[in-house]
């Protein structure tokens, strides 16, 4: 399986973001992005899900499931969490379970990953903004999906807890998956490569 | 598909049924509206009885229209609403049940609500039967509609005193239809079912064209 | 025509050359109508001379509804062929169509009092016309509402396309609640066949509003490519700066 981008354009509010960038990402392989603020990181992990089309160019998953859309095949984890401060720690997962059509049998294992089993039955009103973090990424223990999409996923996040998210991460790169993470923190992956928006776009896609 | 749309019914029905969720708001401005009738126009049975189908559309159209705000907002800024636009299902399952969840928790305990209401205003018992199936039947489109709005305008400024100037045009025929099939005119009973029979027209119609409008604006406000 | 008109300073030089023909002729068929339908056609026999307001009433109603159907057209040329005009044509023409459409209320209120002794009441075309109002005001709003132009497009897209379904929807449903609520017995004004000798007045008096319309529209156009110009080139100087 392999993450490939081919002269993708992204634009935002009229201007271009990037322009011509091509990339790939191979099975079992982390793509950090780097870059000051601007530089587009964000634009491009949501142009890879689909959330902000891109101007031009393609993003294709090789030896994926071509009947779907690669954003339909990504986890992406964006600034916001996407949890309901009504509901429970275990109903919010329950909810994104049954949305996506996975089964209840894995929240029991996205909890343990994430270490919010006690927490479970709380609202995540009550949850502090690390705890809320540590929610919205055990999604990605919760639904299996090929291709993780991570923007700044260690905010608020203490050191136990980053170190629960690199083991997940580490398993998902062992069991074949991709992964793509705009981040200031070295999470260490073994097979990790670095893409860094500060040099010019057009340079850095050569 | 069919998953995904049940899961998201069932998670804004409990969400509206929580505290702060807003049926409670719904109604009783509902209640309120219908008071302010008598209140503003004089206890006068005969007229007031003229005037009950009439009074009891606009108190739903209104109420309907004040939970509007609310579909879509929390969804789009809590992130929740870019995790739907990577599921299985299409944005417009999302939008279909976005719209079935708020008849769940507007329209229907509003139609249900009527009667008693009804009979404050000297209503005539003998239309209540229908003015409470033409309220079920057009209030799903109501509802459609005002979900349609909200996608409209989640996430912008004064989104709220948009949804009013856009969706309330696109009230105007479900009013008309629906006060006429309530039984309000002298018109008699045959014109009252043909108004039903367009009014299930409408929402048959909204079915389609809301979602679709709803799931294209949810695209366009995401980028 | 179409497509080599889809660069905008293309658009802006053919255009920068029809504006003075458009214009003056605009002009001249105006005249030209006005002379025809104030001086020339005789007042009607049962109207008198209030008649001729309705020189004025029909044309703008016409074109108060035509220009939201070519709204609800532009968007969906701009959905389809991604023509970056299309959408702003569609923008241009808003306000110019609700002005017709305020033209068209007031014109018939003035023709109501003569006839019918109010200015306003609730007929069915008088009650469709001020709807339509509503969705020309709804349409600006939101153009207004969203900062981002590609966005503002499909949204304002979405809601001319979404208006102009509902606008026969409208019109019937005021059609069947006016039946129901207003006695028969009221004189229809332009409801009887019209006689030749004011008929080709106001056939003028049409072309005359559409030149117009054409000629608002460029005018809104051009500013409009301009405006997006200016735009552009600040958002290249906030990107440089960075």
């Amino acid at each position: 399986m392999e993450l490939i981008l081919r002269d993708l354009v992204c634009e935002r509010g009229g201007r271009t973001v990037f322009a011509g960038l091509s990339l790939s990402v191979a099975a079992g392989e982390m793509l950090t992005l780097r870059g000051p603020n601007g530089a587009g990181k964000t634009s491009l992990l949501r142009s890879i899900a689909g959330l902000t089309p891109a101007a031009a160019g393609t993003v294709r998953l090789d030896g994926g499931d071509d009947g779907v859309s690669v954003g339909q095949q990504a986890h992406y984890i964006g600034h916001a969490n996407a949890i309901k401060p009504q509901l429970s720690v275990a109903e919010n997962l329950r909810f994104w379970a049954a949305f996506h059509g996975a089964g209840t049998a894995r929240i029991e294992a996205a909890m343990a990953a994430m270490d919010l089993t006690a927490l479970a039955p709380f609202d995540a009103a009550l949850l502090s903004a690390g705890q809320k973090r540590r929610l919205a990424l055990a999604r990605l223990a919760l639904i299996e999906r090929p291709v993780w999409l991570l923007d700044e996923p260690t905010v608020g996040l203490d050191t136990a807890s980053v170190g629960r998210l690199q083991a997940l991460m580490r398993s998902h790169l062992d069991g074949g998956g991709i992964i793509l993470a705009a981040t200031h923190i070295d999470l260490g992956m073994a097979r990790e490569r670095v893409f860094d928006f500060g040099t010019p776009a057009t340079e850095a896609a050569a | 598909m069919t998953g995904a749309l049940a899961a998201l019914i069932a998670r804004d029905v409990r969400l509206a049924l929580r505290a702060g969720g807003g049926v409670g708001a719904a109604l009783g401005f509902f209640l309120v509206v219908v008071v302010f009738f008598p209140l503003a126009i004089g206890p006068d049975q005969a007229f007031l009885r003229r005037i009950a189908p009439g009074a009891m559309w606009i108190a739903l159209l209104l109420s309907v229209l004040l939970s509007a705000d609310r579909i879509y907002t929390a969804d789009f800024e809590d992130g929740s609403l870019e995790v739907m636009a990577l599921g299985a299902a299409p944005l417009e399952v999302v939008a279909l049940a976005k719209a079935l969840a708020h008849w769940l928790t507007a329209g229907l305990p509003l139609a249900v609500l009527a009667p008693p209401l009804g009979l404050m205003l000297n209503l005539d018992i003998t239309l209540l039967p229908g003015m409470i199936a033409a309220m079920l039947i057009g209030s799903l489109a109501l509802s459609l509609l005002a979900a349609m709005g909200a996608a409209i305008t989640v996430g912008l400024r004064k989104g709220g005193l948009l949804i009013s100037l856009l969706i309330l045009p696109l009230y105007i025929p479900l009013l008309i239809f629906g006060v006429s099939a309530s039984g309000a005119q002298v018109g008699g009973a045959s014109l009252a079912s043909s108004a039903m029979a367009i009014l299930g027209a409408i929402v048959l119609l909204a079915v389609v064209v809301a979602p679709l409008a709803a799931a294209a604006a949810l695209r366009a406000h995401l980028r | 025509m179409f497509n080599y008109l889809a660069n905008p300073s293309r658009f802006l030089k053919v255009s920068g050359y029809a504006l003075p023909v458009l214009a003056p002729l605009t002009a001249a068929v105006f005249l030209y109508a006005y002379y025809l339908a104030l001086v020339v056609a005789p007042p009607d026999y049962q109207q008198g001379e209030t008649v001729r307001i309705m020189f004025v009433h029909v044309p703008a109603s016409a074109l108060a509804l035509g220009v939201y159907v070519f709204m609800a057209i532009a968007h969906i040329l701009g959905f389809v062929l991604r023509h970056p005009l299309a959408d702003a044509a569609a923008r241009a023409a808003a306000p110019i169509g609700a002005v017709f459409t305020v033209i068209s209320l007031i014109t018939g209120a003035l023709w109501g009092k003569p006839m019918w002794g109010t200015y306003w009441v609730w007929d069915a075309r008088i009650t469709s016309m001020f709807i339509l109002l509503l969705l020309y005001l709804g349409y600006m709003a939101v153009w207004k509402a969203v900062d981002e132009p590609h966005r503002a497009a499909k949204i304002a897209g979405i809601v001319a396309i979404v208006g102009v379904i509902n606008v026969p929807i409208i019109k019937f449903s005021v059609e069947w609640w006016n039946t129901l609520h207003q006695p028969a017995s009221l004189l229809r004004p332009g409801g009887a066949a019209i006689a030749p000798e004011i008929l080709t007045p106001l056939l003028w008096c049409m072309g005359a509003f559409a030149l117009l319309f054409a000629t608002l529209l460029l005018i809104n156009l051009r500013a409009e490519v301009v405006a997006r110009r200016v735009r552009q080139m600040e958002l290249a100087r906030v990107g440089s700066v960075a």
